[in-house]
């Protein structure tokens, strides 16, 4: 088995977030009261149950890292958003670190935590936050004006992320003269303005219909290429997972069951319940081509070439044309044998019936 | 009905033999009581030596208070009169173009093309009968009264919103403004304040703030927490949170609160003019009511109905208004518009000296309605005196008195054409019985329970029941609603009442507001049901709905005085034409929002319209139009005080008296008693609607 946390990592850690807790009810000291907690977890999340407390976010801990994508996923009140809140620290979290490059977030001031706000963080939230009395325009420049910006660099600035979004020629519509979709390129636009380090995006597209959301995820991909965030991104769509993230944390019940790359999650679900969200994915999705390949029996140099990356989902015409196969070389240019329809059918099969089976 | 009873009865058949049991009992004690009566006078009229002086306590309680803090409130007086003096002063100076100009462009502002033309006309109408100055008097305490009360119910409601405690001490703070009755407290503000345009200034504030209060708290709580979240993570600080997040998102709501006080500020001016002193529009009516010029009061009432309208469709323009949009705007663009009706006045202003047509409406220019329309009421009233004579006394002998003092005594030979004799109680109790065992038979307890009651009361009469008997029925009817808390709610409401010696006042004042109430609240659903299925119905009532809410109630009276004298009867139909629409609106509102699903479905199944009426519409309707019953209770309490003013005799009648009589403790226990009255009638409401939904969910599970 390959080492998760360091298979796509793009750089250093940027968030970080320590034994996270979140319990809501009220007085909730006493669980943490030494300098930690010493029996585990598990029987303490339900000694909180007992006592009537909803511990919605349980010894939660993951690293994100420059550039990269972190999403999270799980049912419906698993804890999702509960973890996001207290990443962004609009609700406090009962017990652990945040480490925001290396300073521990939930240890600052209220003055200091709003400069952290002005700053470093950006969030778009599912059902847009908008405020509705304000134009596109004033909207977007809403945190430039609670700095205390200049109008004029308010302007600026804000036409610049509105372009970013492709919402030029709405600056002046209010928010309730928008579709969805076009509401959510305003909540973006807002996050983005004041080029924020890390970007939380809680549910931002579930909103949409599948046509729109599909569409946004693209934008969202074209503008994360531009701007390399550190992102955290929450969705319960896994096909959504799948398609933006670089690397996921899937949770139940307020703990994390898994973390690791998608197809990490596809072939190696920790237990039934990762299995169960996973299951929907066609197989084909994960394949790389280098996954299929075998040592050629011949002469492969007139065959095609194709890079050893490749999802095998676009191999598919090229076998049609040329059933003796396609040659594989990975992006040093070493050969990696060949792949033809025979080989590709077996490894499909093979991943089909066993789950362990490791690719790429 | 059966259904939810079907339902109801699921508990227990425990619960329900206990149930049956204890109204058995009641009624039983009811009746004993009621055969008792004759020899015991003591269930009659509730014992002298048993009540307290709360009169002689709120009296020497006041005088206290007067005579140590007299000064405090001089201070305030002399603070006030200034500004109050400068206002009507401006007014007053302003020529009448000046005025108009103002008001339509703050009609423009909040409506757009078509309110600035009624706005004119109205004023044009003001002018033309001669009551500009009248106006204007009225005006200048409302412009200064509102901004008051806005500021003061703003304030509160941010702190209440910031605490909770503050909250739950306000609620019953403001509950109380609102139920008792406004001239209760004229009176005490009359001996703090002096007398003078302040005491209208002090009572308008006092009774317009509530509203504003509240709707500042659900404004500022129902911003989505979503909007609240992104201005954090804006960046925002506390202050900028509130002011340029909450406050703004939250703002179409307050701004309903603000049209809600003015309404309120407007119709407590004129209300508080009773105390004379000030020349303004109340006075004018009031005065020629009195005198009977019915013609004078009539043209001055439709002045005050204009005023009202007038503000209503601008504060309530105002917060239906679209937001700005476009911020881009240059200075000249956002300003101009002011700047540009400034500049006319200014004009208007220099040229007055040399035009003075602008300054002082001409008197040529003016007509007396009065006259003329006296006229016509006096032919109205000769030409259809039979009828309207026939109408009032029909509903007096054959509704109002037999309900008031029962059956066995309001049936004379001169009015129904027989005595009452003991074997009609006979044939009355063996009909009574019949209907009872057969609803009984039929399985309907409660309705059985429901005709017995009725027919007791209808036998005996609400004020002629002996006062045990009362307060068994209500109290265990209480318990059986809203368990021990509403039992002891009304145990102790009615204690009040009858401690305090209001007992008899009490049940006449609950005599009058059943009537008016079940005859407002028939003749409302009634109505709202039709307008529910016919839209040029509902149009058509739409104005005529809007315009009796906004009219400050006291307007009302002014008709129906000309028509009818004063009287019972009189009050009955001014708290019917005030009390009605509440009930209208909730059960149009109520039907037209069944949802869509459940009439399609029942269409499809094949319901006829009046099977999707009677038995899909109206259920699901049913708890909006319960809402539209509780609304109804309290605009008749509230319209049951200004019904004193011609001639009743009941609580509200003793409140005006306690006024005119300069006895405070009189007018405010009668006041607190008609509150009292009123909150016990909002929680028994209030726990039907609780058994309602639980039933439903019940019934869902
Ligand atoms: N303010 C609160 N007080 C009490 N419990 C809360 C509060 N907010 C959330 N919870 C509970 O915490 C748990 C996690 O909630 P959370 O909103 O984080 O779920 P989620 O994964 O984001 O779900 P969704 O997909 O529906 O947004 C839920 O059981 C919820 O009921
Ligand atoms: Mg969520």
């Amino acid at each position: 088995m390959i080492d998760q946390s360091s298979a796509t990592t793009t750089g250093a850690v940027k968030l970080s977030c320590r034994n996270l807790w979140k319990v809501y009810g009220s007085k909730l000291d006493y669980y943490f009261d030494t300098s930690g907690y010493s029996i585990d977890v598990d029987s303490l999340a339900a000694r909180m149950r007992a006592e009537g407390h909803v511990p919605a976010a349980i010894d939660v801990s993951f690293d994100v890292h420059v550039g990269e994508i972190f999403v999270i996923m799980g049912l419906s009140g698993s804890g999702k958003s509960t973890v996001v809140r207290c990443l962004s620290r609009l609700v406090d979290a009962s017990y652990g670190k945040v480490l925001l490059d290396g300073d521990n977030l939930l240890a600052k001031s209220p003055k200091e935590l709003i400069e952290v706000r002005r700053h470093k963080m950006g969030m778009v939230f599912q059902n847009f936050g908008l405020l509705p009395h304000l134009s596109v325009m004033e909207n977007v420049a809403f945190p430039l004006k609670l700095q205390g910006k200049p109008l004029l660099e308010q302007r600026q600035k804000a036409e610049r992320v509105i372009e970013l979004v492709g919402l030029q020629g709405r600056e002046y519509a209010l928010p309730g003269q928008l579709s969805g979709g076009q509401q959510q390129r305003v909540g973006i636009a807002r996050s983005l303005i004041v080029e924020p380090d890390v970007w939380f995006l809680d549910e931002p597209f579930s909103a949409l219909d599948p046509l729109i959301r599909r569409q946004m995820q693209d934008e969202f991909l074209r503008i994360q290429r531009v701007l390399h965030k550190s992102i955290v991104f929450i969705t319960h769509d896994f096909l959504e997972a799948l398609r933006i993230a670089d690397r996921m944390a899937i949770m139940r019940d307020g703990k994390v069951v898994q973390i690791g790359t998608p197809t990490d999650l596809i072939l190696n679900p920790a237990d039934e319940y990762v299995a169960r969200f996973t299951s929907e994915v066609p197989r084909i999705r994960l394949l790389k081509t280098a996954a299929c390949a075998v040592p050629a029996n011949g002469d492969a140099s007139t065959m095609p070439q194709v890079a050893a990356e490749e999802p095998v989902e676009n191999l598919i015409s090229k076998l049609a044309a040329h059933p003796d196969g396609v040659a594989v070389h990975d992006t040093t240019g070493a050969d990696l044998g060949i792949v033809t329809p025979a080989s590709l059918i077996k490894s499909l099969a093979a991943l089909g019936q066993d789950n362990t089976h490791v690719a790429s | 009905m059966s259904q939810a009873d079907a339902i109801q009865t699921v508990p227990t058949a425990k619960v329900r033999a206990d149930v049956r049991a204890g109204w058995l009992a009641v009624i039983v004690f009811a009746l004993l009581c009621v055969l008792a009566q004759a020899q015991f006078d003591w269930l009659e009229t509730f014992p002298e030596a048993l009540q307290l002086p709360v009169e002689a306590w709120f009296n020497i309680g006041m005088d206290w208070i007067v005579a140590n803090f007299r000064a405090v409130f001089q201070t305030v007086t002399l603070v006030f009169t200034y500004p109050m003096g400068w206002i009507r002063e401006t007014l007053h100076w302003l020529p009448w173009s000046g005025f108009v100009l103002v008001m339509a462009a703050l009609a423009f502002k909040a409506r757009g093309a078509g309110l600035p033309v009624f706005t004119t006309l109205s004023l044009v109408y003001v002018l033309t009968v001669g009551l500009w100055t009248e106006a204007m008097n009225s005006f200048a305490l409302v412009f200064i009264s509102v901004p008051l009360a806005v500021l003061v119910g703003f304030v509160l409601g941010v702190w209440g919103f910031a605490s909770k405690r503050v909250e739950r001490a306000l609620n019953p703070v403001l509950e109380i403004a609102q139920t008792v009755p406004a001239f209760a407290y004229l009176l005490p503000i009359l001996l703090l304040f002096g007398f003078g345009p302040v005491v209208g200034l002090v009572a308008s504030v006092l009774f317009a703030f509530p509203p504003m209060v509240r709707n500042t708290i659900l404004g500022l709580r129902d911003v989505p927490s979503d909007i609240i979240e992104s201005g954090q993570m804006s960046g925002a600080n506390r202050a900028q949170l509130f002011w340029l997040v909450r406050f703004p998102a939250g703002r179409r709501q307050i701004l309903v609160g603000v049209n809600q006080t003015t309404m309120a500020s407007l119709s407590m001016v004129i209300i508080a003019s009773m105390i004379g002193g000030t020349a303004d529009i109340g006075w004018e009516v009031l005065s020629t009511m009195r005198k009977a010029e019915f013609g004078a009061s009539l043209v001055a009432g439709i002045v005050i109905a204009l005023m009202a309208m007038i503000l209503d469709r601008i504060t309530f323009g105002m917060a239906e208004r679209e937001g700005r949009g476009l911020e881009h705007r240059g200075f000249l663009k956002r300003y101009g518009f002011w700047f540009a009706i400034a500049g006319s006045i200014a004009l208007l202003i220099v040229l007055r000296p040399a035009l003075p047509i602008l300054g002082a409406w001409p008197e040529t220019w003016q007509i007396d309605l009065a006259e003329p329309l006296d006229q016509a009421i006096q032919w109205f009233i000769l030409a259809f005196k039979p009828l309207l004579e026939a109408m009032k006394n029909s509903v007096i002998f054959f509704v109002m008195l037999p309900l008031k003092i029962g059956l066995d005594k309001a049936v004379s030979p001169f009015t129904w054409g027989f005595g009452w004799q003991p074997w009609h109680t006979a044939v009355y109790a063996v009909l009574v019985l019949a209907g009872t065992v057969a609803a009984i038979h039929a399985g309907r307890v409660r309705l059985a329970i429901a005709v017995v009651l009725g027919a007791l009361v209808l036998l005996v009469g609400i004020a002629d029941m002996p006062w045990p008997a009362s307060v068994a029925i209500l109290v265990y009817f209480g318990w059986r609603m809203g368990g021990s808390g509403l039992a002891t709610g009304t145990a102790l409401a009615l204690s009040f009442l009858l401690v305090s010696g209001s007992w008899d006042k009490a049940m006449l004042s609950i005599h009058l507001t059943t009537l008016a109430v079940l005859a407002s609240f028939l003749i409302g659903t009634t109505l709202g049901i039709i307008a529910a299925q016919n839209d040029w119905f509902s149009r058509l009532m739409r104005p005529i709905n809007d315009t009796l809410q906004t009219m400050p109630p006291f307007v009302l009276l002014i008709p129906i005085v000309m028509l009818f004298k004063i009287g019972d009867f009189t009050a009955l139909l001014a708290i019917i034409s005030y009390a009605y629409v509440p009930a209208f609106r909730y059960a149009e509102h109520g039907l037209r929002h069944v949802s869509k699903d459940v009439v399609e479905a029942a269409t499809c199944i094949g319901a006829t319209p009046m099977q999707l009426l009677l038995q899909v519409k109206l259920p699901l309707a049913l708890p909006n139009i319960m809402l539209g019953l509780n609304q109804t209770i309290m605009y008749g309490m509230a319209m049951l005080v200004i019904a004193a003013l011609v001639g009743t005799s009941d609580l509200g009648q003793e409140v005006y008296v306690g006024l005119s009589a300069g006895n405070f403790g009189q007018g405010f226990v009668a006041g607190l008693g008609m509150a009292i009255i009123a909150i016990t009638a909002d929680r028994f409401c209030r726990a039907w609607q609780r058994n309602h939904e639980a039933r439903l969910q019940k019934g869902a599970a």
